[in-house]
């Protein structure tokens, strides 16, 4: 065949399109990111991570966990929610007449059935979820309209999705939170939960210590590897060591014994509290819950 | 034009030009595969005991997955691949490998890469970036014996004594080029001093991972296919023109996929991929047709031969990029990411498709090559059945029990351990899929190293024979 050149001229240029614009495009992108503010706050995002922290990342890396967690959390969408935080004068036996009255407006005829529905055998306590949904006019119209006769409400931007539902996080993640990881480890299966949050779930370091010493001392059923060897089992000396680990009995060395982190454990530990992703970012907004005082 | 033609009066002599060469990548790829499973096995066993390795950092789940999974793709596929393809490449050149010590280097080195880059992963000297595990030293290596290689394969195209193209030519070259091109640019970027800020990183991983798991693969595994196909099938390749249309929709589709659709990154990255993949529904249904064109009314036994192996093979390849292709559908892959779906892909793409073809390639060709029939026959039939069988055990739990798991986790109503609990019942059953794949990979193993064996001997008899023969009487010196 004599088009033997082109033919291999068309596969240099179909790779070179893919590099352009799966590797140079992304770089040109990305490459050059700078830490970004936090919405409504004047904050830097990402945080600079501890000393300890960083290292904790290799320990990571060296130890492949990417293979069962990721970190990163999706997210189907958003939606705008307004929630009674104080009723005023007004009481929650009669309220329900009162939201109904408000109903007439076309704008809220729509609503009026999740809406009215939702104060069904509400017994007064607050904060008490509305509305929740796509339409932001809803949300403010009926904002004002309770404002108006001094019912005090809380208009809200909330992320939604399985990953956030379970508690894994409060947004999607974005580009922005691994700035400053080297390697990024985004990891492709869950044969755990997501990690991406868990400085916010479980922030306890000792907690993180016990769960990689013994997986099934804290989640029963885990399938996770113990990683024993990042702790070294001793003779406890004159004095116990201050960071021993505290284990239940069935999981506890022989008496006389204590288990002591590495220097490794205690840097895994550091980068896994230190994983968070809970503050608003323009790419992935929502409304904190600490802005609800 | 038919490689049936091919058939030279030479075509000893171009065999046994590749003799050493072949048999030092294919010795060491089948000691890989091999290794690799026993590693991979080892691996998935701690999700049947989770404890079963806690004072052992060498076999933690995290560092024998990686390792396995890079054993199977850089110590067999791609070597075993290259072997292939050298071989290819004298037969239709009609010319013996030129520069045949050249390859001979570079299997070794390649070899001790692959060996450098495995004990690296296994003390916890990984990069950390999914299938470029190897850290620097191994990469350089394999980089190196790779360019070797490719030299090589130019070398005796360019001794072809018929100046036409054939059309694994372009599968084969475009293989050579992708390889070089995408792991040094991934290894350029990613295992450097100053590696690129935050996701890009991961972007760069998923293209090369994309570039060598469908690209690459595809394209190395069709092309020998197109050469063995109407070889052993006694008819020509289907089509030309559609085999030409197969690859160039392949070069130019296949390479947008791979960046997964929840990956945090601007959102047109995962949307372009998406779209490649939609297309590159058409290279593999293209190709899928001329191979069977070709194969189809052939009146050759099967048998577990190497013809079992190969249409097998690309069998497994359409099917495979298909499931791979479905992951890049946005509806989809809110429910496959994340799950054992993506594994058994990846599993089914590397021992279905590659390795199946490949190791039917290596009976075929090593007889040849040795001038020898295959030292254990019986077991190369059963390698078939084992691999082929293996295989569909291993993978399609995993595909079944991911599709169940991201379902279960769709429902944030589910806890996470139940969701993962369906998981650990399929992976029960694919785990002796698994061990039937290792010993079809034993039989690979057996079958090349006792024919290793024979021909070293039949070399030391010829030695002592040459040493201990009474010299002529015309040599002696009255």
């Amino acid at each position: 065949m004599k088009t033997g050149f082109s033919v291999f001229l068309a596969a240099v240029i179909a790779l070179g399109l893919s590099w352009f614009g799966l590797v140079y495009g992304p770089l040109k992108q990305l490459g050059g990111a700078r830490e970004t503010t936090v919405l409504q706050s004047s904050d830097k995002w990402p945080m600079q991570p501890t000393g300890e922290a960083t290292l904790g990342l290799q320990v990571y890396r060296a130890n492949g966990c990417a293979a069962c967690h990721t970190v990163q959390i999706r997210q189907t969408g958003a939606v705008n929610t307004l929630s009674i935080t104080d009723l005023g004068v007004h009481k929650a036996a009669d309220f329900k007449d009162f939201i109904t009255s408000l109903m007439v407006v076309p704008e809220l005829m729509n609503y009026s059935n999740s809406i009215v529905g939702s104060l069904n055998q509400w017994n007064g306590s607050v904060p008490k979820l509305l509305f929740s949904g796509e339409d932001i006019a809803t949300v403010s119209l009926l904002g004002d309209k309770l404002k108006a006769v001094g019912v005090k409400t809380e208009a809200r931007v909330v992320a939604t999705g399985p990953d956030i539902a379970r508690g894994w996080g409060v947004r999607q993640s974005v580009a922005a939170d691994y700035l400053y990881d080297t390697p990024v480890q985004l990891g492709s299966l869950r044969a755990g939960p997501d990690l991406a949050n868990l400085g916010v779930r479980a922030p306890d370091a000792n907690w993180q210590l016990q769960h990689l010493y013994a997986p099934r001392s804290l989640v029963k059923n885990s399938t996770m590897p113990a990683f024993r060897y990042l702790f070294s089992v001793r003779k406890i000396g004159a004095q116990p060591a201050p960071d021993a680990v505290v284990l239940p009995k069935e999981f506890a060395p022989a008496a006389g014994f204590e288990v002591v982190p590495a220097a490794e454990a205690r840097q895994l530990a550091a980068y896994l509290t230190s994983l968070k992703a809970n503050v608003p970012l323009y790419e992935a907004p929502f409304t904190p819950i600490t802005a609800a005082k | 034009m038919n490689p049936t033609e091919n058939k030279t009066v030479c075509s000893t002599e171009i065999d046994a030009s590749c003799r050493v060469p072949l048999l030092a990548l294919f010795g060491g790829a089948a000691l890989w595969l091999v290794l690799g499973l026993t590693l991979g096995l080892a691996a998935m066993l701690s999700f049947h005991k989770p404890d079963m390795f806690a004072d052992c950092p060498f076999l933690t789940f995290g560092r024998a997955q990686a390792a396995a999974n890079d054993l199977l793709l850089y110590g067999f596929v791609i070597p075993a691949a290259l072997g292939v393809m050298l071989w290819i490449f004298t037969r239709l050149s009609q010319a013996p490998l030129a520069l045949p010590i050249v390859p001979v280097v570079a299997a070794n080195l390649w070899h001790v890469g692959v060996l450098v880059g495995t004990v690296a992963i296994l003390i916890g000297e990984s990069t950390g970036h999914p299938w470029l595990e190897y850290p620097r030293p191994a990469a350089v290596l394999l980089f190196a014996a790779f360019m070797l290689i490719a030299v090589t394969a130019v070398a005796t195209f360019g001794a072809r004594l018929n100046r036409e193209l054939y059309p694994s030519h372009w599968f084969m070259f475009a293989a050579l080029l992708w390889f070089a091109w995408s792991y040094s640019t991934a290894n350029l970027f990613l295992v450097s001093n100053y590696p690129p800020r935050g996701v890009v990183q991961s972007v760069i991983g998923w293209w090369l991972a994309n570039n060598l798991l469908f690209v690459w693969l595809a394209l190395a595994g069709i092309g020998i296919a197109f050469y063995f196909l109407p070889k052993i099938s006694g008819q020509p390749l289907a089509s030309s023109g559609y085999a030409l249309f197969g690859f160039l929709t392949l070069v130019f589709f296949g390479t947008w996929c791979g960046i997964p659709q929840s990956a945090p990154v601007p959102a047109w990255l995962p949307t372009v991929s998406s779209f490649g993949a939609l297309l590159s529904i058409i290279p593999v249904i293209a190709l899928g047709i001329v191979a069977k064109k070709t194969v189809s009314g052939a009146k050759v036994a099967c048998m577990g031969g190497p013809f079992c192996f190969i249409k097998f093979g690309v069998l497994s390849f359409v099917v495979s990029s298909l499931l791979y292709i479905s992951e890049f559908c946005p509806r989809y892959s809110r429910v496959l990411d994340f799950t054992w779906f993506n594994f058994g892909v990846t599993q089914w793409q590397l021992l279905g498709f590659a390795t199946m073809i490949l190791v039917g390639a290596i009976y075929e060709i090593l007889p040849r090559v040795m001038a020898k029939n295959l030292p254990l026959p019986k077991l190369a039939k059963a390698n078939f059945f084992l691999l082929a069988g293996g295989t569909l055990l291993f993978v399609i739990p995993l595909l079944i029990g991911g599709l169940e798991q991201g379902m279960k986790f769709a429902d944030a109503n589910i806890p996470f351990a139940d969701a993962s609990a369906v998981a650990l019942k399929f992976l029960r059953i694919s785990t002796t899929g698994q061990l039937l794949v290792l010993l079809g990979a034993l039989c690979l193993l057996l079958n090349v190293f006792v024919m290793t064996i024979q021909w070293k001997l039949g070399l030391i008899k010829t030695v002592i024979a040459a040493v201990t023969a009474p010299l002529k009487t015309s040599e002696v010196k009255s």
